[in-house]
């Protein structure tokens, strides 16, 4: 009986991403947001979350890929990293899915290298390919925010 | 105090009660520290006393009930000496004081050991009871009346913590045989209360009993255990989240009641706004806690101290209960701690030489904390010795902490607070207590770690006093919420000065600028403006032309400046919540909050946001540059200058004694000599010195001055004058006025070929520097030699 495990899933652009379960919070619709000046771009701005102050992360902007079509309103996806909650930002909410190990790959040696430390992998679902994120990477930016801040 | 199912929850479970047993001894434990060293100082206190030994009492009764028998028989020991001292057999002196808190130690060291590994450990206490065994045995001889202290158990009536028996033996004088005799009188039938007993035996007067009764029943409502719960810390934080939350939606309900007619909601909701308000009151009290918590560790760390340094110290404390969060507390704990070190082991002399200086030999160290403007002032004071200036300034000196022409300029203020710099210590040699690494300068950033300040004053020979300013909570603090393009910000108060309001028509002319750097003249002296909207890139809806301007007046670092906000809104008590890694970079915020109406509102990093606007370094080099033309321009006369306008329409000036001419030119005169602009003039050629082109940088005054005149623009401004026998032209866009000033209102250039910016006539104006402007004219080939004359030709 091969290990398996839960992920919660979500479109980005039309690519499918996973981030296992255990690490999720909550899955909301769009809250408003408080922008934060100055701030690395990724970074779409700051949410109350029921008294809690959580910064929000564009995942399309993290993860490199086109800008969210205007008008069109992210999810958000509140994971627990090492530094507390954080919502990325995503376009869809995707099912519940269970994983066996053995549909797990690394991804391909030609992915991009800026993103390739976010994508821990795949797997390979029946129908498509789902990216499973590494939480803390994508949540951790200190390299983008020094870049931003020494833009003065 | 457990409530009968949580009781019955506990009995079930081991852990629970050796847990409670634990912390509720850890807190005894320091009462007893604080108690036995009042009671040194004052050994009849029979008050003291017997809570000491009811303590004492407790654990041994409590230890024998989880069977901690070696804990069970330090405490036993203790106990028995306590007895006799309580009976007045035996009186406490330095001695038995020492042994006692040898004790103490040893319970502490037995309950850390439980608390870690489950057991009493592997130790041998045999020495410590023989000890107290021996002093003991001492008062054994002349004893006689030994009965409330057998060493076999106390009697049943001293285990009841508040027997009548035990307030009458300590406050009416009652022997305690005669306490046992009724006991016994109880045990053999008699029904009625022991008061009664004893008044029937005639050995004390019925008003005694009912004030022992009375003292009893205090003694009872005072208990700790009847009157508070204790609560883990997180809970207490998800309360205060929660009460935030309930605010947020009490607002909104608020805001719909206002839009309705309904009575009854507006009435309930009214009632809601009202308890909501208290209650976030109430839970916002229950993070405080009394300063006393850990002052009271500071009578037993001073004894110790004073008498391992041969020296005399008597503690006195005023303001134990003020209260400060409970982060803060642990905070300021270990810094209030190495002062009251320092002040032993440095500041107070040893008995002879007090007594030499005719000082009482015994020392005082004082603390003091007392509320004032919203912080806690906490002042920690010995009568010692105080700090010797010159070398303390030597010392740093030789240490190369500054310059000794830095040193010689210091005043006394200053040559104290050179201990709060880094690496810094005057201990002759290292002591046991001094010499751990943790100087001053650990004390003053801790402490500014959290907001605080700290502050020193010295009067040699006469004590030092050391006073701390420290916020009174981390989680709340008051700010000024302002609007900056639409979104609001939270300025911290600490940080705010003063407010300024100009009206429209007004702004225009107070803001001045100085090359384009807005500063506004406040009270004489020139404050630098920082638009808000500009530092953070924002864009506002407002045009700044028509509308009045706010000005929030802050300090950053010594330094003060002018924030320029679209509009001031209220001051409030924030909730502070850090921001996440995410967003540590952005050195202009400080926090975050959560507004009124469930917004997430920043907190402005004032100092962050000096840095980025270069308020902070700048204004340090102006203030350098400042001294310099000071020194070079004393002797503030009246002068008359010559006003005229320069590129941006800013506001310049020579001295009129320069001035040699003014004329005025048609465009189509101006001929291009190399990339020189020269006109014909009185049958010389005059150079033209572009006054927009000199105050370029250099890189970008060679890219100007080949930019020919614009043929058909209107005549240009020409100034003529006369410097070491040249002449040369300066082209201004618009002359202004002439006029006398005393111009010594002053403040360093910040552009190429200014001297200064000075106030003339009420307005900032920068007065140029002609050499300078010569000067840079020179990089190109210019024909100016051959305008030497015109000098004598204009004259």
């Amino acid at each position: 009986m091969a290990h398996t495990s839960q992920f919660c899933t979500f479109y980005l652009d039309r690519l499918l991403f996973g981030v296992e379960l255990k690490g999720v919070q909550e899955v909301i619709r769009t809250l408003e947001m408080t922008k934060v000046p100055l701030a690395p771009s990724v970074v779409s701005g700051l949410i109350n979350l029921r008294g809690q102050i959580v910064t929000a992360v564009d995942l399309r902007q993290r993860l490199e890929l086109e800008p969210r079509p205007v008008g069109m309103l992210a999810m958000n996806v509140v994971v627990r990293s090492d530094d507390g909650a954080v919502s990325l930002l995503v376009d869809e909410i995707g099912d519940v899915v269970e994983v066996e190990e053995d549909t797990f790959e690394p991804p391909p040696e030609t992915i991009r290298r800026t993103v390739r430390t976010m994508i821990l992998g795949v797997h390979k679902l029946n129908d498509r390919l789902m990216h499973v994120l590494d939480i803390d990477k994508a949540c951790e930016m200190t390299d983008l925010a020094e870049a931003a801040v020494g833009d003065r | 105090m457990a409530t009968p199912i949580e009781g019955v929850a506990a009995m079930n479970n081991p852990d629970e009660i050796v847990k409670e047993f634990l912390v509720e001894s850890y807190e005894n434990l320091d009462r007893l520290d604080r108690d036995l060293v009042a009671l040194e100082k004052n050994p009849s206190d029979r008050d003291i006393l017997a809570s000491v030994f009811r303590t004492i009492h407790t654990i041994k009764g409590t230890s024998g009930f989880l069977a901690l028998h070696k804990l069970g028989a330090v405490a036993h020991v203790g106990e028995s000496l306590l007895g006799r001292l309580r009976d007045g057999q035996l009186t406490l002196d330095r001695e038995i004081t020492s042994a006692l808190l040898a004790m103490v130690d040893a319970v502490r060291q037995i309950l850390a050991s439980i608390e870690a590994s489950g057991g009493e450990g592997d130790r041998d206490d045999s020495q410590l009871i023989s000890r107290l065994t021996r002093l003991q045995a001492i008062a054994e001889a002349p004893s006689e009346t030994e009965v409330a202290a057998s060493p076999e158990g106390t009697p049943p009536e001293a285990a009841a913590r508040f027997s009548i028996g035990d307030i009458l033996i300590d406050r009416a004088g009652v022997a305690p045989a005669e306490i046992q005799l009724a006991a016994q009188k109880q045990r053999e039938g008699n029904q009625r209360p022991m008061g009664e007993i004893l008044v029937e035996h005639g050995v004390v007067r019925p008003h005694d009993v009912l004030d022992a009764l009375r003292v009893q029943q205090t003694a009872r409502t005072q208990t700790a255990s009847d009157s508070t719960i204790r609560l883990e810390v997180g809970l207490l934080d998800q309360l205060m989240n929660q009460v935030g939350e309930l605010v947020l939606a009490r607002n909104q309900i608020l805001q719909f009641a206002n839009s309705t007619e309904e009575t009854m909601l507006v009435a309930a909701s009214q009632r809601l706004n009202l308890i909501t308000t208290e209650l976030q009151a109430a839970v916002m009290k229950t993070r405080m806690q009394p300063i006393g918590n850990i002052w009271n560790k500071f009578p037993r760390t001073v004894r110790d101290l004073a008498l391992n340094c041969g020296k005399q110290v008597r503690v006195e404390m005023e303001g134990a209960e003020t209260e400060l969060d409970k982060t803060l507390i642990e905070a300021i704990k270990d810094p209030l701690t190495h002062l009251v070190r320092n002040s032993v082991d440095h500041g107070i002399e040893s008995p002879e030489v007090r007594k030499a200086a005719g000082k009482d030999p015994e020392g005082l160290l004082a603390l003091r904390a007392f509320h004032e403007g919203g912080q806690v002032n906490i002042e920690i004071s010995d009568d010692g010795a105080g700090l010797d200036h010159n070398r303390i300034r030597d010392k740093a000196v030789q240490k190369g902490l500054i310059s000794a022409d830095q040193a010689s300029r210091l005043n006394d203020r200053e040559i104290v607070n050179l201990v709060f710099l880094p690496g810094f210590s005057t201990a002759e040699k290292i002591t046991n207590v001094s010499g751990r690494g943790v100087g001053m300068d650990v004390v003053k950033t801790h402490i500014e770690k959290i907001g605080g300040t700290v502050e020193l004053q010295s009067k040699l020979g006469q004590g030092v006093m050391v006073r701390m300013k420290i916020p009174l909570t981390l989680a709340i603090i008051p700010a000024l919420i302002v609007t900056s393009a639409g979104e609001l910000y939270a300025v911290p108060q600490v940080s705010l000065l003063e407010l300024l309001r100009l009206e429209a028509e007004e702004a225009g002319k107070r803001i001045e600028l100085v090359h384009g750097a807005p500063v506004y003249r406040l009270r004489g002296r020139l404050l630098p403006l920082v638009y808000l909207n500009q530092e953070l890139k924002l864009t506002s809806e407002k045009s700044k032309e028509d509308d009045a301007v706010n000005i929030v007046v802050l300090q950053a670092d010594e330094r003060q400046f002018g924030l320029i906000v679209d509009e001031i809104n209220d001051t409030e008590e924030i909730v502070v919540k850090p921001l996440r890694k995410q967003l540590k970079t952005v050195k202009t915020f400080a926090g975050s909050s959560i507004m009124g109406d469930g917004k997430v509102a920043l907190i402005l990093d004032v100092l962050g946001l000096a840095q980025r606007a270069s308020v902070v370094t700048e204004m340090h080099d102006r203030s350098m540059a400042g001294k310099v033309t000071d020194a070079l321009l004393t002797g503030s006369e009246k002068q008359t200058f010559l006003l005229f306008a320069g590129p941006g329409d800013s506001r310049m000036a020579i001295p009129l004694s320069t001035l040699a001419r003014l004329e005025e030119f048609p465009v189509e005169q101006v001929e291009v000599s190399g990339s020189q602009w020269v006109t014909q003039y009185r049958g010389q050629i005059l150079p033209l010195i572009r006054l927009d082109v000199a105050l370029e940088e250099r890189r970008a005054r060679l890219r100007a001055l080949r930019v020919p005149p614009v043929p058909g623009s209107g005549p240009i401004q020409v100034l003529v004058l006369n410097h070491k026998g040249r002449s040369f032209g300066l082209v201004v866009d618009r002359i202004l006025d002439i006029v006398e000033d005393r111009a010594d209102v002053r403040l360093a250039a910040t552009r190429p070929a200014v001297l200064y910016s000075v106030v003339i006539g009420d307005r900032v104006t920068e007065l140029l520097d002609i050499p300078a402007i010569l000067r840079g004219a020179d990089l190109c080939p210019t024909p100016a030699t051959s305008a030497m004359n015109t000098a004598e030709a204009v004259n």
